[in-house]
């Protein structure tokens, strides 16, 4: 078995995937365009994915990686829908600012 | 060569190319270093031999998702010349509330020990294996998995019409 994992610690992954999950919530918090923000989403969503790889991989068994495909297509469909409705917030409001977006505030 | 230098470049590329995701100021840099950010994770797929994984992230994510994000971005941004942000303040906190959360995920694992690697089933991730389980006890939902694609589809062309008389 010529795998990364023999030089790789496990460790290392979760640490990596820790740290593009937390860039991810940064660029959530940090932003104010809702594109970018959901491109952040989509960030985190990839940081699990590679963990959860590298898990799959580490233990031998292919459930993990059966998972990750699950999550890519969720994560597709939920894109399409999202990006509908940005572009119908656009059409109606001229704007994707979210600090626009505050017609729900008490 | 030491064999774990591939890892440690992509991870630096990973990690650089998601913070400037965040810290572009124009919203189509962020797009192209996201494209980049998700070929780096490709690269990782790679190195733990999970190659079907490899194929679908890039043509799902490198090759549908972004190009979906561009041209959303070109529908909704084409003449705007600044786009807002918020003050430095606020910015400060997003990063230091990230950062607490990264310490937190780490410490959590710090003093986790490490089980040796299962090496006696180095091809998991190959096409046929995972055909294999996809067809086989995850049958139902891949298939499911269809439905859903078809409802979202179908809900993002009824979003995204005019207007519905």
């Amino acid at each position: 078995m010529n795998s990364i994992l023999q030089y790789i610690p496990l460790n290392y992954y979760v640490a990596l995937a820790a740290i593009l999950f937390a860039i991810g919530v940064m660029g959530v918090l940090f932003r104010r365009n809702a594109i970018i923000i959901f491109m952040c989403i989509e960030l985190m969503l990839n940081a699990v994915n590679m963990l959860l790889t590298a898990f799959s991989t580490f233990h031998g068994d292919e459930s993990g990686q059966v998972m990750v495909f699950f999550i890519m297509a969720v994560a597709a469909a939920e894109v399409a829908v999202g990006l509908a409705i940005l572009v119908m917030i656009y059409n109606n409001i001229r704007t994707v600012d979210i600090d626009e977006l505050n017609k729900l505030k008490g | 060569m030491n064999p774990s230098l591939p890892f440690f470049v992509l991870a630096t590329l990973s990690v650089f190319s998601a913070l400037m995701v965040v810290l572009s100021r124009k919203p189509v840099h962020s797009v192209l270093y996201l494209i980049f950010c998700f070929f780096t994770i490709g690269g990782h797929y790679l190195l733990l031999n999970a190659q079907f994984l490899f194929a679908v992230h890039i043509i799902v994510y490198a090759g549908a998702i972004m190009v979906l994000f561009l041209f959303t971005l070109m529908f909704i941004n084409m003449n705007k010349e600044l786009e807002p942000h918020k003050t430095n303040l606020l910015k400060g906190a997003a990063t230091v509330a990230a950062g607490c959360l990264l310490l937190v995920m780490v410490g959590v694992t710090k003093g986790a020990e490490t089980l040796a690697a299962n090496s006696n089933r180095a091809d998991v991730g190959t096409v046929a294996n995972l055909g294999k389980a996809l067809y086989g006890q995850y049958l139902l939902p891949f298939e499911l998995i269809s439905i859903l694609l078809l409802a979202a589809m179908v809900g993002a062309v009824l979003l995204g019409k005019k207007s519905v008389e």
